[in-house]
């Protein structure tokens, strides 16, 4: 069978959304912000709630995310987009709101407005891409850098007893009561894509059921940041940021979740 | 005899070229081109076309959404004759 | 049948907020200002109006949740004072950028640093030149009474909607914690329409998406929605200029003041006339803009200007560069919470303005 005759309109089983802009994505080749975009995407265009639905941006690599994603959003100071999300949700109860957060904003700099959303139990999603390093701002320790880790500011490997730990706040904000569900994927293969995928449905499903917040780190890579190529990098991650960040589900319908590894 | 075929479609001037396309093929279908796309990235082409079976792997793993996925079932020999 | 009620001036604030048929409030305690918020919580406004009332964890978490919530193209207030105020700089300088309608109250008391819990009017320069980073301007106003916090909570968002620009009531402690009567206006609905082709409501089909922010990496394009605001800046300057004056007619010295210190000047020039000096006041009632071409007309009239304010000399450097002759201006004020009382401010006239 000729390849022409595969590639027909009948025949298309897989295409971009259309709630991704037609132009090309700022991060670097091989980054998770680009896969975690489009599945945000795939999934607001697949319940149709677009008319319905603001997000929020942060600053750092995914600032100008809304240069992406085709959907009222709103652009938040470095780490206030859970405030920020705060304030739309209140004004606009019906609306889904979702803020799409990395570890520099969402752990450092906005803890507070985190733990504080979160605690609030706002009704809105937070997506939170942690990829252990600020990649943005060319690659300076952050707080989910991980033991020994070299950063252009830890140029010698991150030092615990100096520099502090590597902060899991999703282990973190799942403690508070006004959470309702948190898991922790990646989008490196399609496996792990399809998981997100289903936990972003699932995110979007408790906000509409008002049932608080939904919580879903995305593990990701930093080849830049971390100076290897993109397959090697997502290796690197497996073998490494999943033993500190493990994957999985941490609290579903309110209540924590017993370990389980997911291979 | 494979019962499905499938084809990719990669939008070569958006592809950067990171190779996770490449890796993720369960087929080995993908592979890099030699020639560089504006950006100056080896983009991923259908280097075993006829191996590819459209799972749409490579595309839900492309940070870049430059993969479009095509399939088809193919009628088997003795359905046909039947 | 007029409805009166005695309120505080922080009462007046949130009462106001309802009655202007605000959308949403967020806000953090601090004295002297906490009644806004305790008012608002006590009213249940989302049962009289639907507005929404939040206890943010810090006046950074208010003023982004102000942000959002303008910035989904409602009508939306924080209130806070001095230290609280410094925190919420971030937050209006991105306001300010993204251009978002909306309204922040300042009761503001001493400083520098945790200062004190008693007014001051120190946070002149803050509020009218910007305060934040970045080239803009919030409008400001100042009320004078319990009445002017009740009333310019329906003229600040009035003029935040024109203009799309974060309006500050500049009030201090004295006129937050007194009370007055105060003529209450009739509850004004909660907007069901409003202006959205630039809110953030979620995309419908036939428009284009709305994006709110203050981010353009282009320096080029980024001076041009500099060149923007200036532009709206300056039509606010033209239109937006508010004072009032009295007995200026005759006057051969003049004091300019705003606010709480207007009040003070008001008895003082009572004084002062009694003694037979021809004493007129010029009360600023915005301050950015600054009501300078009133200032440039009276200083060819009067003598000499006795600045009064609640601060080392703030908006005397305004009234300064918008005097038109060289004349004499001098500044009179107490700082840290002090309360100048009239017989200080005639006083100060004498020795300094009259040469008594």
């Amino acid at each position: 069978m000729d390849i022409k005759d595969i590639i027909k309109p009948e025949n298309l089983v897989y295409k971009k959304t259309s709630l991704m802009q037609d132009k090309a994505l700022s991060y670097c080749p091989g980054c998770g912000h680009g896969t975690a975009h489009r599945l945000l995407m795939e999934v607001i265009d697949e319940l149709g709630i677009r008319e319905d639905t603001i997000g929020v941006a942060p600053v750092g690599c995914s600032v100008l995310a809304y240069d992406f994603m085709d959907i009222d959003m709103q652009g938040a100071a470095h780490g206030r987009a859970p405030a920020v999300a705060t304030g739309i949700k209140r004004c606009w109860e019906d609306k889904y709101v979702f803020t799409y957060q990395g570890d520099g904003d969402l752990a450092a700099i906005g803890t507070a407005e985190t733990i504080h959303a979160c605690n609030r139990g706002e009704n809105i999603t937070i997506i939170f891409i942690n990829n252990g390093i600020y990649g943005m701002t060319g690659g300076q320790m952050a707080p989910t850098t991980l033991d020994g880790m070299r950063t252009s500011t830890s140029p010698y490997g991150r030092e615990l007893g100096s520099m502090g730990h590597p902060i899991k706040m999703t282990e973190l904000i799942a403690q508070l009561p006004g959470v309702h569900y948190v898991a922790r994927h990646s989008v490196h293969t399609p496996r792990a894509v399809r998981r997100t995928k289903k936990a972003m449905f699932k995110a979007f499903e408790v906000q509409k059921e008002r049932k608080g917040l939904s919580f879903i780190e995305i593990v990701s890579n930093c080849n830049s940041g971390w100076k290897m190529t993109p397959v090697k990098s997502n290796e690197w991650m497996e073998e490494n940021m999943f033993l500190y960040f493990e994957p999985g589900d941490i609290k579903v319908d309110g209540k924590l979740v017993e370990k389980k590894k997911i291979k | 005899m494979a019962k499905v075929r499938g084809a990719i479609v990669v939008d070569i001037e958006a592809c950067k070229g990171c190779e996770i396309c490449m890796v993720t093929c369960p087929n080995q279908v993908i592979g890099m081109a030699k020639e560089v796309n504006g950006k100056g990235y080896h983009y991923a082409y259908m280097e075993n076309p006829e191996g590819c079976v459209g799972c749409a792997n490579c595309a839900i793993v492309c940070p870049d959404g430059v993969i479009t996925v095509y399939k088809v079932k193919l009628k088997q020999e003795n359905e046909k004759t039947r | 049948m007029k409805e009166l009620k005695l309120l505080k001036g922080n009462e007046a604030i949130a009462e106001g907020a309802i009655r202007a048929g605000a959308d949403a409030y967020f806000g953090y305690p601090i004295t002297p200002q906490s009644e806004v918020m305790e008012y608002l919580m006590a009213e249940r406004p989302e049962q009289r109006t639907g507005m929404i009332v939040l206890q943010a964890e810090s006046e950074v978490a208010a003023i982004n949740m102000l942000y959002g919530a303008a910035g989904t193209g409602k009508k939306a207030l924080t209130s806070s004072s001095s230290p609280g105020i410094s925190l919420m700089q971030e937050g209006l300088s991105y306001i300010a950028g993204a251009e978002l309608p909306c309204l922040i109250v300042n009761v503001a008391r001493g400083g520098p640093g945790l200062g004190t819990i008693q007014p001051s009017q120190a946070d002149y320069f803050q509020a009218t030149k910007g305060g934040g980073h970045g080239d803009y301007r919030l409008i400001t106003i100042a009320p004078a009474s319990v009445q002017e916090m009740f009333d310019f909570v329906a003229l600040g968002f009035e003029l935040a909607f024109k203009y799309r620009n974060p309006v500050m009531i500049l009030s201090d402690g004295l006129i937050g914690q007194m009370m007055e009567k105060v003529e209450l206006s009739e509850q004004k609905p909660r907007a069901t329409e409003f202006d959205q082709s630039w809110a953030t409501t979620g995309t419908p089909a036939n428009r284009e998406q709305n994006v709110i922010t203050s981010l353009d990496l282009d320096a080029g394009q980024q001076e041009v929605h500099n060149k923007k605001l200036q532009a709206k800046y300056k039509k606010i300057v033209e239109n937006e200029v508010r004072y009032e004056e009295f007995q200026t007619e005759d006057a051969d010295y003049l004091f300019v003041a705003y606010g709480s210190s207007s009040r003070i000047c008001q008895k003082a020039m009572e004084l002062a006339r009694n003694k037979g000096h021809k004493v007129g006041l010029l009360r600023l009632i915005s301050l950015y803009p600054f009501p300078k071409d009133i200032v440039r007309e009276l200083s060819f009239r009067v003598k000499s200007i006795l600045c009064v304010e609640q601060s080392a000399g703030q908006m005397i450097e305004d009234v300064r560069l918008a005097a038109g002759c060289e004349i004499q201006i001098e500044h009179f004020g107490r700082m840290g919470g002090m309360i100048p009382i009239p017989e200080e401010v005639l006083e100060a006239l004498e020795q300094k303005l009259i040469g008594e």
